[in-house]
């Protein structure tokens, strides 16, 4: 709905940035006025000015405007270390002519995913090991064959779709001393097919989510798969990861999602013969690959199921005099499993972030109703601008029926004190969610940085867990000599029965530390220590990668541990795949 | 481990606030006004105070209580509606219901009494304003130690005094039967526990909600004694652990972020229950508490107890005590209202933490000059019973003695009120004279005021004797925690049949291990007390260490000689338990008389209750059931 929807091709260098998120024509500044501006055509903020956000910069980091900390502007091919090719490899893949690369910027792109050090280190200038080389595959066969002559010639193989991981994935080992091939998954873009009579859609895994929703829209279908990461992440990287989108309520997770898949392993292909719904037959080899986050191979086509496009789409929003009645509501939505499509709390620091970022307004009589409406929930409800908090809701269906849930929802939310707040404030809580990842980079270009991080957790554990990690980080953020007050915040972004999503948003000024990075790094070890200690999950569906490996056998215990090695072992007995993620 | 062992490195370096007489204020303006001044007290988190009664309700429909309800009547058949009427009287039984008319009316009358009683009250502030910082932090549990019945009225009137939130404290039941006095204390902010409840499922969780709903909502600090209950002989007592427990389960289950311990220490230069504990621990019963009994207490209105100290301890976060210690993961699988038996990692956490923190109380304890007089005086006493010396000591060598040993004592971080402006034969005179009910000044000598000849039967006189004899040895006591362990060394240096430091250490770690139930020594830290005590007599010159070797200095005989002389009262105390029981014979007093029995302490319950804990423990006496 945001986002003007554009094919990205293979390459995608030119239009994506190689040092920061998203497209490169779209990023927040501060122009010569002084004034925030979101830069492009892309978004809804885009070309706006957004008054609010220097002074929450200011008050929130003690940033200053005349402290800047600029990224190096150009990749210098020669701070690259020189590709380790395997020859023989070389050689036989040129005859099947799939296309590669060895070029430095290529290489350098897709060694990384966004974790806060990988891109702080792209910004300075920095790169450790990289994959030797790039390879681009247009279709299965093409997959099989690379894999095929990878074990043949002992290759590391790093599978990469929309290098959007946020759990160090991408990262090559450093210890590694194969020839790294990057796997590039983006020309296999194609829906094979859709079939009509049974709703599914037969996908090719490296299209990118903007474009599998936007082709399957103008056959009036959709998959309702929408992680916040869609403009860039890819159906296979979904797969691989046990990806969750916004509208699972409606949609399910992509687990829900999946019928069928392909993958190309060094033992061969993994496949089912059959697309029945549901199966008995032993544990269900998809939820082998599902998570297995490309250590045992490489997804390539993906049935998966669609539904008519919704009729209707309503947003809303619902302000809460306190986070508390905010959750012990969405634990009530839950309950009653009247859960719209989607339904997510911000606390009151994430809250007052939406609205610094109010782009300005055009009319007198718009900033007029905002006073009244401020005035109304402050002064005439009594509400605590300090406290409340504002649940943004997304309904989807046809008409009738979404006006019928929106009164259900909006009745029980009041009696959890809940005022409705209106479509526009929804709306721009969704909004944010494609543009809030553009904003690290403004902050990295002021001394910020920060990063966000995610958990699952039982109902009952919920209120606890957000107040403990938020002041766990602002704790660790003191003894580790942070010289400024961070932002600690949360949401809770996903309802189930038993238990809900919880995003934790942290961020803080490093004027005055040697090493940030080190610093921001022991500060979310720590908050993940706090929330295994609440009983928190280690990881909702960002997955585990390489960055939080060392919680593994903690989390699944040994014999889990030893189940998922032995698979390991017999898919891919010599590591082709050895990006080294999950154990 | 790390915030006491480290601060033992050396101890002279700790750091320790100044005082402030709070009576000083009490003196010079109307207590009336004081009484009724405006008080508003900061709390956690800006919450505003509870009403008592939406406590209880709190608690009444607790997630926990209902379980626990269910539970109960399903297996006693009876309907769940009885069982919570029976949670609800258990409540209403235990409940505090604070008022601040009745704070006021204790801050008039208690500043009338206390100005009567005492010379001062001497509260550092710096432990205050980190108090008050600490409650707004996160919810507070304090830890007075416990010496007399004042203690919790004087914390109370303290934190009333500075403006800090009133606390609510864990009292024993037997305060109630003072009908109108329990209902007084009630209205303070105490709140009644049955001394014991062992299997009754519905009290333990009743009791237990209710403490931590207090705690987890911050409405006000919870207070408790770790010790359980006072102690008579002014020796810290093991601590108890099924409060602190609870107070830590919040954030052991992850419903508070934090819990911010503060150990308080009140030292009291007398005691007003002095003479009473010396008779109840020679088998006269503790008299029943009455409120009639209390107004027969009047007389102790008329005389000097000298002043109090009230040190408010470094708040101690849970948090960073459990950190590296417990699993709370251990928590994830189980929902959290459904109680259980806390696991052995928990209750071993929470046992090193009682011991910790009860020896967070005793470093802050302020000994009087008086401690080390009553330590040297019974020592004298002791040898001049065996001697037949002349009885006493001179004054002159008495305050000679005392001086060398305040420098020990120093050394060894004791904190100590010495005041070092005035002469020391000043402090000792003025010492004695506030004790002249303990000691006396005959012919130049000074002797503990044992009465002789005056009485009808031996065994009256030597009651008489023992009762003097323990209430000095209460004094001495106070200061045994600066002194304990370099004592058990020098005790196991001289036990020991060689120098090697193997020999000494494994005669230390005998020592040290019969006297657990005796002193407070912290599970499993034999080595570091070890350690310790090398540190300080080496540090003291009494003391070299060679590689394989422990040698008592030139110098170092003097300190280890009184050092050991210290230890030996509850040495022979030990013995004796072990010769008793051998014999079958419990009648102590006769063996007092042929001069068998050194010490008259020995006659103390105290140290036979201890002692014979100790054996059973040791597997040297077993328990038969009748």
């Amino acid at each position: 709905e945001c986002v003007e929807w554009e094919v990205t091709d293979g390459g995608g260098s030119e239009i994506m940035k190689w040092n920061g998120w998203g497209y490169s024509d779209s990023k927040f500044l501060f122009n010569k006025k002084g004034q925030a501006e979101f830069t492009g055509k892309r978004y809804r903020l885009s070309g706006m000015i957004i008054p609010g956000l220097k002074d929450w910069m200011e008050g929130t980091f003690g940033a200053n405007l005349q402290h800047k900390t600029p990224a190096t502007p150009l990749l210098t091919s020669s701070a690259v270390q020189p590709a380790t090719l395997n020859k023989a490899f070389l050689e036989e893949l040129k005859s099947t002519g799939i296309p590669f690369s060895h070029d430095a910027e290529d290489r350098v792109f897709r060694a990384h995913g966004h974790c806060l050090h990988e891109i702080f280190a792209l910004r300075e200038g920095k790169f450790g090991r990289v994959p030797d080389m790039v390879v681009w595959p247009n279709c299965h066969n093409d997959v099989v064959k690379i894999v095929e002559l990878a074990c043949k010639h002992n290759v590391c193989v790093i599978p990469y779709g929309g290098g959007t991981s946020v759990s160090s994935a991408l990262e090559c080992p450093p210890e590694e001393t194969r020839s790294i091939v990057s796997l590039d998954t983006s020309q296999m873009n194609r829906i094979l097919w859709i079939d009509e009579k049974n709703l599914t859609a037969h996908v090719e895994a490296g299209i990118v989510g903007q474009d599998l929703e936007r082709l399957l829209n103008e056959s009036g279908y959709c998959t309702g798969h929408e992680p916040d990461s869609m403009e860039f992440s890819s159906l296979g990287g979904w797969v691989a990861t046990r990806a969750s989108g916004m509208k699972k309520n409606i949609y399910g997770n992509i687990e829900d999602l999946v019928i069928h898949i392909r993958m190309v392993t060094p033992r061969g292909v993994i496949e089912k013969s059959c697309q029945g719904p549901r199966m008995s037959t032993g544990p269900d080899i998809h939820h082998f690959i599902m998570g297995s986050e490309g250590t045992l191979g490489v997804v390539t086509e993906v049935t998966m199921k669609i539904r008519p496009m919704p009729e209707y789409q309503k947003y809303g929003s619902v302000v809460f005099p306190n986070f508390e009645q905010g959750v012990a509501c969405l634990r009530e939505v839950a309950k009653q499993r009247c859960a719209p499509a989607s339904i997510r709390l911000m606390d009151n620091e994430q809250f007052k972030f939406g609205h610094a970022l109010k782009p300005q307004v055009s009319s007198i009589f718009t900033s007029f109703l905002d006073g009244l409406k401020t005035f109304y929930i402050t002064k005439f409800k009594g509400f605590d601008p300090n406290r409340l908090c504002v649940a943004t809701l997304l309904f989807e269906g046809d008409r009738e029926k979404v006006l019928q849930h929106e009164k259900q929802v909006y009745d029980i939310a009041a009696k959890f004190g809940g005022l409705a707040a209106g479509e526009d404030n929804g709306q721009r809580g969704y909004m944010l969610t494609f543009v809030i990842a553009y904003l690290r980079d403004l902050g990295m270009d002021y001394y910020v940085i920060g990063e966000s991080f995610e958990t699952s957790v039982p109902w009952d554990r919920v209120l606890d867990i957000c107040r403990n990690v938020k002041a766990r980080i602002i704790q660790e953020c003191k003894d580790k000599g942070v010289q400024f007050p961070p932002l600690s915040t949360c949401r809770v972004t996903q309802t189930y029965d038993t238990g809900a999503c919880v995003y934790f948003y942290f961020a803080f000024n490093y004027r005055g530390l040697s090493d940030p990075v080190h610093v921001y790094e022991q500060v979310e070890h720590a908050a993940r220590e706090e929330i295994l200690a609440n009983g928190g999950s280690l990881s909702h569906h960002h997955g585990v990668g390489k960055l939080r490996k060392e919680w593994m056998r903690d989390t699944v215990s040994n014999v889990g541990v030893g189940m998922l090695k032995s698979v390991k072992d017999y898919v891919d007995p010599d590591n082709i795949f050895g990006n080294r993620n999950l154990l | 481990m790390m915030f006491l062992s480290l601060q033992h490195r050396d101890p002279m370096l700790k750091k320790r606030d100044d005082f402030e007489d709070m009576l000083e204020e009490r003196r010079n303006s109307s207590d009336l006004r004081y009484a009724l001044r405006c008080y508003t007290p900061v709390l956690y988190k800006g919450l505003a105070p509870c009403k008592a009664s939406m406590l209880k309700s709190m608690v009444l429909q607790s997630d926990q209580l209902h379980h626990v309800i269910g539970q109960v009547s399903r297996e006693t058949g009876r309907a769940a509606d009885d069982v919570q009427e029976e949670a609800s009287a258990i409540l209403e039984e235990m409940a505090h219901c604070l008022q601040l008319s009745t704070v006021r009316f204790f801050a008039f009358t208690l500043s009338k009494v206390f100005k009567t009683l005492f010379r001062s009250i001497c509260v550092n502030e710096e432990g205050i304003q980190r108090l008050q910082q600490a409650i707004q932090e996160h919810p507070v549990v304090l830890l007075p130690s416990h010496r007399s019945y004042m203690d919790f009225l004087l914390m109370s009137y303290i934190l009333y005094t500075y403006d800090i939130a009133l606390p609510v404290i864990a009292a024993g039941m037997d305060f109630m039967g003072m009908k109108f006095v329990g209902e007084m204390l009630r209205m303070s902010g105490a709140f009644f526990i049955r001394r014991s409840f062992g299997g009754d499922k519905l009290y333990w969780s009743v009791f237990s909600e209710y403490v931590k709903t207090m705690l987890k909502n911050g409405f006000a600090p919870v207070e408790f004694f770790l010790e359980g209950t006072r102690s008579r002989t002014s020796k810290s007592l093991t601590p108890k652990l099924g409060l602190l427990n609870i107070v830590m389960d919040p954030y052991l289950k992850g419903e508070v972020y934090d819990i911010n311990v503060v150990p308080v220490s009140i030292s009291y230069e007398r005691i007003l229950e002095e003479a009473l504990y010396a008779r109840e621990m020679l088998g006269v019963p503790k008299p029943k508490e009455s409120t009639s009994g209390l107004f027969k207490a009047r007389k102790v209105l008329s005389e000097d107890y000298g002043s109090i100290h009230v040190y408010f301890g470094q708040p101690v976060s849970v948090r960073s005590l459990a950190q590296g210690r417990v699993n709370r993961c251990q928590f994830n699988l189980v929902p959290r209202h459904i109680p259980r038996r806390p696991s052995e990692e928990i209750q071993s956490f929470v046992n090193d933490s009682a011991y910790r923190l009860v020896r967070a109380q005793e470093e802050n304890m302020v000994l009087k000059p008086w401690v080390l007089l009553a330590s040297l005086l019974l020592q004298n006493h002791h040898q001049d019973q065996t001697a037949g010396q002349k009885r006493g000591m001179v004054l002159e060598e008495l305050t000679a003695q005392a001086v060398w040993l305040r420098d020990m004592f120093r050394e060894y971080g004791a904190f100590l009120h010495w005041p070092d402006h005035v002469p020391p034969s000043e402090v000792v005179s003025s010492s004695l004279s506030l004790h002249r009910g303990l000691v006396r000044v005959c012919e130049g000598r000074v002797q503990l005021a044992v009465e002789q000849g005056f009485t009808v039967t031996p065994e009256e006189e030597l009651l008489s004797q023992a009762v003097i004899v323990l209430s000095c040895a209460s004094y001495r006591n106070q200061g045994l925690h600066v002194f304990l362990r370099p004592a058990l060394l020098a005790s196991a240096i001289n036990a020991a049949s060689s120098n090697l430091k193997q020999e000494v250490f494994n005669s230390f770690s005998f020592l040290r291990n019969m006297f657990s139930n005796e002193f407070i020594l912290c599970p499993g830290a034999t080595v570091q007390d070890f350690e310790e005590a090398c540190y300080l007599l080496v540090k003291t010159g009494a003391l070299q260490v060679t590689q394989q070797e422990l040698l008592v200095t030139e110098r170092g005989q003097r300190t280890v000689a009184f050092l050991t002389s210290m230890l030996d009262p509850f040495l022979q105390g030990y013995q004796v338990r072990e010769t008793l029981y051998k014999m079958f014979s419990p009648c102590l007093v006769r063996l007092c008389f042929p001069g068998r029995l050194r010490y008259t302490e020995v006659l103390s319950s105290d140290l036979q209750k201890n002692s014979l804990a100790a054996l059973l423990r040791l597997g040297a006496v077993q328990k038969i059931k009748a």
